[in-house]
């Protein structure tokens, strides 16, 4: 009878160890996020993850992988972020100077409030699409680290290069810039 | 008659409820909301969100707003993570249950170690017979005690 309850703990306890370990496997396999910056950065292109959010300049939602065929400048950006404020004259320009020739700024609001974000939009003349995400759902997948973080995806919606931190400063632009040239690429 | 009278009873005191219900504490609230960015509550957070979040909650409870009014439109801006208490229900009724498990368990497990321990051996128990060398030596103090 002891023995058994012996071999029952035991086995209680190897399974709970077991389930730590699957637990910890499916953390690590889950993080993809830094994954794709990484993948990027040795040129890799990997898939940009997809998603569907609403829209904050209009009526209606975006999915991302409905820009296919188009070169994509995604921008994570949230209204009380101090560079993103010096960051977005300078997307609202580029995306003003490349969109015809496929070029989209998408501009990707999180943990933020609609109101404020749209306020921000209004007073910086935002005019390319943007869309919400309070709570931050995409930005796991994505492996955003911080605000802003801008990603450039290519016409098959891979990405090209990621930018964490705003996009300022010649060198950075030069990099950014050279990324949409080979986003745009056919 | 009876009826009109009970009505306007009734209505009476559901408007005294309304009336004396006290406002939302903002430090309360701070304390009960997360900040998203950071992930800890509101009152321990000093990041741009969680400040912009405060003024809300300032902003809100001055319009007259009840505490419930003020949770619905934060999680419509930033979701069920925005409360620090998981929901009663679905996958957050786990977070409620499995301390209560984990006490019952626990509760269990020194149940039954106190009783092994406590259970007294063979040799403990009064009608076993004394260890012969421990009945003379009682006899003999016995015996001195007598004398």
């Amino acid at each position: 009878m002891a023995s058994r309850a012996r071999l029952v703990g035991q086995g209680v306890a190897i399974g709970l160890v077991a389930l730590l370990f699957i637990l910890l496997a499916w953390s690590l396999v889950s993080d993809e996020g830094g994954d794709l910056a990484a993948a990027a950065a040795r040129g890799d292109r990997p898939p940009a993850p997809d998603f569907t959010l609403e829209r904050l300049d209009e009526e209606g939602e975006l999915q991302l992988s409905s820009l296919q065929g188009k070169a994509v400048v995604l921008n994570v950006w949230a209204s009380w972020c101090v560079p993103c404020k010096e960051e977005a004259p300078y997307l609202e320009e580029l995306w003003r100077e490349h969109r015809d020739r496929g070029l989209v700024v998408v501009g990707l609001d999180a943990k933020d409030f609609r109101a404020d974000a749209k306020r921000f939009a209004n007073r910086f003349d935002l005019t390319f699409p943007l869309v919400y995400d309070g709570p931050g759902d995409t930005l796991g997948d994505l492996g955003v680290t911080g605000f802003p973080e801008s990603f450039v995806i290519d016409r098959e919606g891979r990405v090209v290069e990621a930018f964490a931190g705003a996009v300022d400063g010649e060198d950075v632009r030069d990099r950014f810039e050279a990324a949409i040239e080979q986003a745009l690429e056919p | 008659m009876i009826r009109l009278v009970l009505l306007a009873l009734v209505a009476f005191m559901v408007a005294a409820t309304d009336a004396t219900a006290a406002p939302p504490n903002a430090a309360d609230l701070e304390a009960e909301l997360v900040c998203p960015v950071c992930e800890t509550t509101l009152d321990q957070s000093n990041a741009p969100v969680a400040e912009r979040m405060k003024t809300f909650l300032r902003v809100r409870i001055a319009a007259g707003d009840s505490e419930q009014q003020i949770k619905d439109a934060l999680v419509a801006e930033f979701g069920p993570g925005v409360i620090a208490e998981p929901p009663a229900g679905g996958f957050g009724l786990l977070a409620w249950l499995l301390p209560l498990v984990a006490v019952a368990g626990a509760a269990v497990v020194v149940a039954v170690l106190i009783r092994r321990w406590t259970r007294r051996s063979p040799a403990e128990r009064a009608d076993a017979p004394l260890d012969p060398q421990l009945e003379r030596l009682v006899d003999d103090e016995l015996a001195r005690f007598d004398s």
